[in-house]
Order: C-alpha cells, then sequence, then structure tokens
C-alpha cells in the first residue's frame, strides 16, 4: 500500500442556487480543484464522484459519465468515472474509494468529488428522496421522517443522560457562529440558543434550526501517492487513517439507539491505521445533520466519554479556541448540507484547516484534522484522519 | 408504494408476522429472510408476534412525511416486543400521554394511501395497553 496525499481541493458556495444546474456546480468544484492543485486533465487516471440521489432530485442517473462529460474528460480522453452512493455518506465513500484506487497503486492522479442539487424539488420531494436513506419499507411506510429518526436519538439521550434542549440549541449557535467567518456557507448570521428553542417544531423534541437545510452544492480532491506529492505543491495533507463501517439500515434494529456503532467502528479503523487517538486530533469536521448527530458523533469519536456529550459542548469545549475544535466550517447546519457533497467538503475544510488557510476560522497550530461523514441515521459511517506530516 | 410491493408484506405488517431462528433463538421483526447472527446455518420460521410490548423512544411529528400530512401532529415511537425485536410505529395517543416505557398493545389500522385513486395500506399501529 502506498501513502497518499491531497494536493488539490476546492469547494463550491453552498446554498440555495436557483440559477445554477446539477453539472454547474459539480464542474466548478472539479476545474476549482485542478487548478488548485495545478494538473491538467490529461493527468487523471480516474475519478470518483459521491451522489446521493441524481435520480431523485434531478432525474438524472448515470452520474460518473455525465461528469466526465461535462468536466471535458470523456471525448477525447475517456477517463473512467464511477459513481458511488451511501446516502449522506456518498462523498466521504468517495474520498475512501479514490484513497484505496491510488493507495493500491492501480491509478497515480484520482479526482474525488461529491454533488447533490436538491433544490430543484419541491422540500417535500427533498424530503421524501433523503428518507430513501433509512428503511423505506419500515421506517418511512409507518410516518417516520429523517428529523424524526434523530429526535427519537435525541428523546432518548436526554433520557438517559440527562442532555438538554438547550445543550442541543448551542450545538447550532456554535456552527452558526463558526459559519459566519466561512465564505462559502449557506447561513452566515448568528443564532441564538432562544431562536433555537423558539423556533418552530419539525419532530419533537428537534426544532427547524436542530436541523441541516436542504442546499446545493459541490466539492472535489485531488489525490496523488505520497512520494510525488510536492511535484505539485508545497502544502499536501496526508492521509493518515480511513475507516469505513456499517450497521442496520433501521434505527429500531441498532444495538444502542443513542450510540452510532458504525461511525465507533470508522473511527477505531481509522484511529488503528493512523496510529493515534482521539486525544491527538486538533480539529474535527463531524457529521451534525441535527443537533444531537453532533453530540453522539464527538462521543462515539472518544472525544468525550458517551453520554457527557450535551455538558461537553455547553462547558465551550468544542468551540474554535477550545479542547476539541469541531466544524469550523460551519458544519452542515450553516455551511449547508448537499448531502453528496459533505463528505468531500468536511475533507476539504481540514485541508483549508491543516494548510492554515482557514482565515478567521484557523486552529493554531492544527497538525491532525478529523472528517466525520455518516448515511442515514448511522447505517454507514466514515472516518477519515488528515496530517501535515506524512 | 406499488400494489405489489405492499401486497407481498400484507400478512407480516397486518398480522406482525416475523421470524423466529431455531438455531439461536432469536425472534425478528420485521421479517428477515437470513439470520443475521447465523447467517447459512441459521432455520428460519415464521413466527407470529403478540404485539405486546413497551415504549423505547418516540417522537411527535410536526412536519410530517409525504401522504402523511393531514394526520399531523402523530406519535412516532420505536416499540419493542416482548419477544426481543423492536419495529418503528405510530402510537396513537395524545402526545401528553406518551412517555418511555410505557406498555403498549397493537391495533389495526389504515397507515396511508397512495394518491386520491391509489391503493389503501394498513398495518399495525400500537395504542397504551
Amino acid at each position: 500500500m502506498r501513502d497518499v496525499a491531497i494536493i488539490g481541493s476546492y469547494t463550491t458556495k453552498f446554498g440555495e442556487m436557483w440559477e445554477r444546474s446539477f453539472r454547474d456546480i459539480v464542474v466548478e468544484a472539479g476545474v476549482g480543484a485542478l487548478e488548485d492543485a495545478g494538473v491538467g486533465g490529461e493527468s487523471i487516471d480516474s475519478m470518483f464522484v459521491g451522489n446521493m440521489s441524481g435520480g431523485q432530485f434531478v432525474e438524472q442517473e448515470h452520474i460518473g459519465a455525465l461528469i466526465a462529460d461535462y468536466s471535458g474528460l470523456a471525448a477525447g480522453l475517456h477517463v473512467p468515472s464511477t459513481r458511488v452512493e451511501a446516502a449522506c455518506a456518498s462523498g466521504g465513500l468517495a474520498f475512501r474509494q479514490g484513497i484505496q484506487s491510488v493507495a493500491s497503486g492501480y491509478n497515480d492522479i484520482v479526482v474525488a468529488a461529491g454533488v447533490e442539487k436538491m433544490t430543484d424539488v419541491s422540500s417535500v420531494g427533498a424530503s421524501s428522496a433523503l428518507a430513501a436513506a433509512a428503511d423505506r419499507e419500515w421506517e418511512g411506510m409507518m410516518g417516520a421522517t429523517f428529523p424524526g429518526l434523530y429526535a427519537m436519538i435525541a428523546r432518548m439521550h436526554m433520557q438517559q443522560y440527562g442532555t438538554t434542549s438547550e445543550q442541543l440549541a448551542q450545538v447550532a449557535v456554535k456552527n452558526h457562529k463558526n459559519g459566519t467567518n466561512n465564505p462559502i456557507a449557506q447561513y452566515r448570521n448568528n443564532i441564538t440558543v432562544d431562536k433555537v428553542l423558539n423556533s418552530i417544531m419539525v419532530a419533537d423534541p428537534l426544532h427547524i434550526f436542530d436541523c441541516s437545510p436542504i442546499t446545493d452544492g459541490a466539492a472535489a480532491l485531488v489525490l496523488a501517492p505520497a512520494e510525488d506529492a510536492h511535484k505539485y505543491t508545497d502544502t499536501p495533507i496526508y492521509i493518515k487513517g480511513s475507516g469505513q463501517a456499517s450497521d442496520t439500515i433501521a434505527l429500531h434494529d441498532r444495538r444502542d439507539i443513542t450510540t452510532l456503532d458504525a461511525s465507533v467502528y470508522a473511527a477505531k479503523r481509522a484511529y488503528e491505521m493512523a496510529g493515534i487517538g482521539p486525544d491527538d486530533v486538533d480539529v474535527a469536521e463531524v457529521h451534525d445533520c441535527f443537533t444531537i448527530a453532533e453530540i453522539c458523533a464527538i462521543e462515539d469519536l472518544g472525544f468525550v466519554e458517551k453520554g457527557q456529550g450535551g455538558r461537553f459542548v455547553e462547558e465551550g469545549n468544542t468551540v474554535i479556541g477550545g479542547k476539541i475544535p469541531v466544524n469550523t466550517s460551519g458544519g452542515l447546519k450553516a455551511c449547508g448540507h448537499p448531502v453528496g457533497a459533505t463528505g468531500i467538503k468536511q475533507a476539504a475544510e481540514i485541508v483549508n484547516q491543516l494548510r492554515g488557510e482557514a482565515g478567521k476560522r484557523q486552529v493554531e497550530g492544527a497538525e491532525i484534522g478529523l472528517a466525520h461523514n455518516v448515511g442515514g441515521s448511522g447505517a454507514t459511517a466514515l472516518v477519515h484522519v488528515l496530517g501535515r506530516e506524512r | 408504494m406499488s400494489v405489489a410491493r405492499f401486497w407481498r408484506q400484507q400478512v407480516q405488517r397486518y398480522n406482525l408476522v416475523g421470524n423466529h431462528c431455531r438455531n439461536c433463538d432469536e425472534y425478528y421483526y420485521p421479517p428477515r429472510t437470513t439470520c443475521p447472527f447465523c447467517r447459512r446455518n441459521g432455520e428460519m420460521e415464521e413466527y407470529k408476534f403478540s404485539g405486546k410490548g413497551e415504549l423505547v423512544t418516540y417522537t411527535i411529528i410536526h412536519s410530517a412525511a409525504e401522504g402523511f400530512e393531514h394526520q399531523t401532529p402523530y406519535v412516532l415511537g420505536i416499540v419493542k416486543l416482548e419477544e426481543g425485536p423492536r419495529l418503528t410505529s405510530q402510537i396513537i395517543a395524545q402526545p401528553e400521554d406518551v412517555n418511555i416505557g410505557m406498555k403498549v398493545r397493537p391495533v389495526f389500522r389504515k397507515l396511508g394511501e397512495s394518491g386520491d385513486k391509489g391503493m389503501l395500506h394498513y398495518g399495525t399501529k400500537f395504542t397504551p395497553a
């Protein structure tokens, strides 16, 4: 196995982009990442694209070829392009597939991208498309929604560990604050705990401000063998560890409803590969599709003991300058959550941090960063550990 | 949901029919064809659950899933059946009367319909025991 480095990174603006199409945004991301890496299309050996549901959102499948075509990599160059899907973890999965293909020696220069265009359908249509990430036949059929599933996790967490609605709200407040300093974020406004608690209830105990929004966006990374990385860039970021795990598709079948075992196992595998532990992580992007998800994530990744996540947030440990800054990009909540793009955007934010290019969001002296991406209510999880040093 | 897709699970949905593995003595609902623990060594047989159980966790849905708009607010919960498996279903009760750990029993109810002229979907919901 070869070591792998990220030599280029680019994320489009996230938001409701009525004037832009699926192919516009993904081509912008791909071209931006190649520009950043300083490589041309003729150098690309392969592409992996994370996309949850082009079929439901823009009535388009065969996404791999479409993107290769509109990036100018199909006619003439005929670059192989593969779409991968794991619901909201599609981006993280594309990243891992790209890493594996370079690590194996099969390919040298690989593009790992992610894209979702969610606003071409109504919000009901988008919610319905997202419900396909859970068990359609035994959850959706009974009236379950995504916020509903996470609300059931939240209520149980509250019952077992005394987690409060205020603590959940603080996750959203912190992520909005980080979002104000991120030029690509969907929401760049501060909110308050009261605003969250007084916003409309979507699925009790989760309010609308506990939920990540519906977003258009794309992101791309260029990967290369670590030994060649300095040919392309002075600031390669190295992949230290990669972990992936599965769990039951339905929430009701999990070992423990308040623990995402897929996150636990993906993290364990990534930490082992990197030869580090949670205490060595300087900055983390975690999957906060709902505020409770961020609390579960910091527990499942080992930053804090199970059940203590709410208190840990309340004590200010996850802010920039805290013990472990979490979601400096604004997270899914404020930066936005174009489902297929999220996993790539998370890695791209860690790249910003480790290169020292995160501006007002910069975590001083960040050497090791972690990206955590979840599919569905926890049926797939990916964890990547990135480092400034090989 | 298409007619065929609903129809082939009608018995399981209406009568809470799942599976029991004779090899490891575990019970499964929703139904499975393969025991996830014994895999190829499993011996699955059909099993009709009593439906008696308790509420593990719940939420009150205010923003409905597609096709459930006229039911809001509705209580959605995870029920643990007395034989062990858990399932997701609606709890027919006033939200303020619902709490974690409450005993529930099954009732046959309409779940929804496929549009104005489509098929009606029925299944099992739960009510305080």
